[in-house]
């Protein structure tokens, strides 16, 4: 059988994490490619409708980075972060998609190794996890 | 010159949608006037023959309330669209799935368990008998229309027109959306009839909502003396009303609301919105635990997120069979009947 490669979508906040994903590219670290990158402004512009979406969608996994409590750009961006979060995971596992399938992590800029030990292991949990099964309902 | 023909078809609901086109009560002789009813099931004697044999786009407009969960729903919404020139989708079950939406977090197999053989004082059913689509019988074949796995909004089976929301739809806003559609002034296909701004902004409490918002402490409604006059969110009372169209109760000011009862939700997500309950997580996000929301511990957030009960079950109350996701993921679903 083929070998599973996770679709996974990160979202990045362009202070912190988004940086420290840069810092492990130009520092040579090697990490699975099966994340796709999109740069946010905060990692609260993380509307949970984007990430419904992505799930929807057909991703099997969802990165959240953002700065680490009390660094946020904007003053207090992560602290909505974590709480969405929080709640999010508990309503994601009410629609039957395993929580463990969503992770929020604090990077920092200049944690390059932390980016690529993070990438690592959420690549390797959904692999474990195996592809999501398709969500919605069957239409016409 | 002849009146326009109009009908009413009721799908997966309760009848209050029905009874919300009796509350236009006098007003109703306006509307029966101008146009002629040639279909309503719940009120006057017609029969399918009577749909089945008008000419295609006969009806000038056909309003459908309540989700589609069986094969006989799903027909007739065909049917009905095809009879008629515009479909109005009425009432927040025909809209976004409503109450019997909420079925979209089982699937007929469990259903089916927990309704007919589940061990409980409310179930006698010996036998085991379960809804099947035939039967034999000695007199012969028996049938009913097959129970699907999934309820759906009317416009996820049939092209719809307009929507009116609500649960059910406040008689101001039937009234002028037929008025509206009588005197040809059609508005944008796929508009919502209602008014386009979130409940908070209207709500006649939105006065009494602090600049900072900030919740220490859920409570659900049984665990506070609620006070009349206070926005909801302030005392901990979760409200739907920061993501929920305005346009309830007959001044338009909230009929939950007015009631001394929070927002659910039944009025459907406000324009731009697509995932109503995402929204709300968001929205709660923002205001649990903020004063202080530095030196709070993890843990202690986590408790203050976790004491909300059923987190899918609220946000999505009225509109899970519309939300992105749409139900709950069950790889086992049995698909055969």
């Amino acid at each position: 059988m083929e070998k599973f490669e996770p679709k996974i979508v990160c979202f990045l906040c362009q202070w912190c994490t988004y940086a420290g994903a840069d810092l492990a590219g130009t520092s040579r670290l090697k990490y699975p490619p099966n994340g796709i990158a999109i740069k946010t402004l905060c990692s609260s512009r993380v509307d949970p409708q984007h990430i419904l979406m992505a799930f929807k969608e057909g991703c099997d996994g969802v990165f959240i980075g953002g700065c680490h409590p009390g660094d946020c750009h904007y003053q207090s961006g992560n602290y909505k972060t974590l709480r969405k979060s929080m709640l999010l995971k508990r309503t994601l596992e009410q629609f039957g998609i395993d929580p463990e399938r969503f992770h929020l992590e604090w990077i920092s800029a200049s944690e390059g190794k932390k980016f690529q030990t993070a990438m690592n292991d959420f690549t390797e949990r959904i692999r474990r996890l195996g592809p999501l099964p398709k969500v919605g309902i069957e239409l016409e | 010159m002849n009146k326009p023909k109009i009908g009413f078809y009721w799908c997966a609901s309760c009848g209050g949608c029905e009874e919300a086109i009796v509350d236009l009560h006098e007003k109703i002789l306006d509307v029966v006037e101008k146009v002629d009813i040639v279909f309503w099931p719940c009120a006057m004697d017609f029969k399918y023959s009577d749909v089945e044999n008008m000419k295609d786009g006969e009806m000038a407009v056909c309003f459908i309330n309540g989700a589609i969960r069986t094969d006989e729903q799903e027909h007739m919404a065909k049917l009905l669209r095809q009879k008629a020139q515009l479909i109005v989708s009425f009432g927040a079950c025909s809209q976004i799935g409503g109450i019997p939406g909420l079925g979209n977090f089982w699937d007929r197999e469990t259903i089916f368990r927990s309704s007919y053989l589940d061990k409980c004082p409310s179930i006698d059913n010996p036998q085991n008998t379960i809804p099947l689509k035939e039967c034999e019988v000695p007199e012969g074949k028996l049938t009913l229309p097959g129970f699907h796995d999934d309820v759906k909004a009317t416009d996820q089976v049939i092209e719809v027109d307009y929507y009116l929301p609500g649960c059910s739809p406040a008689p101001h806003l039937t009234l002028n959306a037929i008025m509206t559609i009588l005197r040809g002034e059609l508005p944008a296909k796929g508009s919502v009839l209602g008014p386009s701004k979130a409940l908070c902004d209207t709500c006649p409490r939105n006065d009494t909502k602090p600049e900072k918002l900030s919740i220490k402490e859920f409570k659900r409604v049984s665990e506070v003396m609620l006070d009349p006059e206070k926005c909801f969110l302030t005392q901990g009372v979760i409200c739907m009303g920061p993501v929920t169209r305005s346009g309830c109760g007959d001044d338009g000011e909230g009929r939950c609301i007015k009631a001394n009862m929070p927002c659910r939700g039944c009025y459907g997500p406000i324009d731009g919105v697509i995932d109503v309950g995402a929204k709300m997580i968001s929205a709660i996000g923002s205001i649990a635990g903020l004063d202080g929301e530095e030196e709070i511990p993890e843990a202690m957030t986590k408790r203050l997120m976790d004491s909300i009960v059923d987190p899918a079950g609220l946000f999505y109350r009225f509109s899970l069979a519309k939300s992105l996701l749409g139900r709950r993921t069950m790889p086992q679903r049995n698909k055969e009947q």
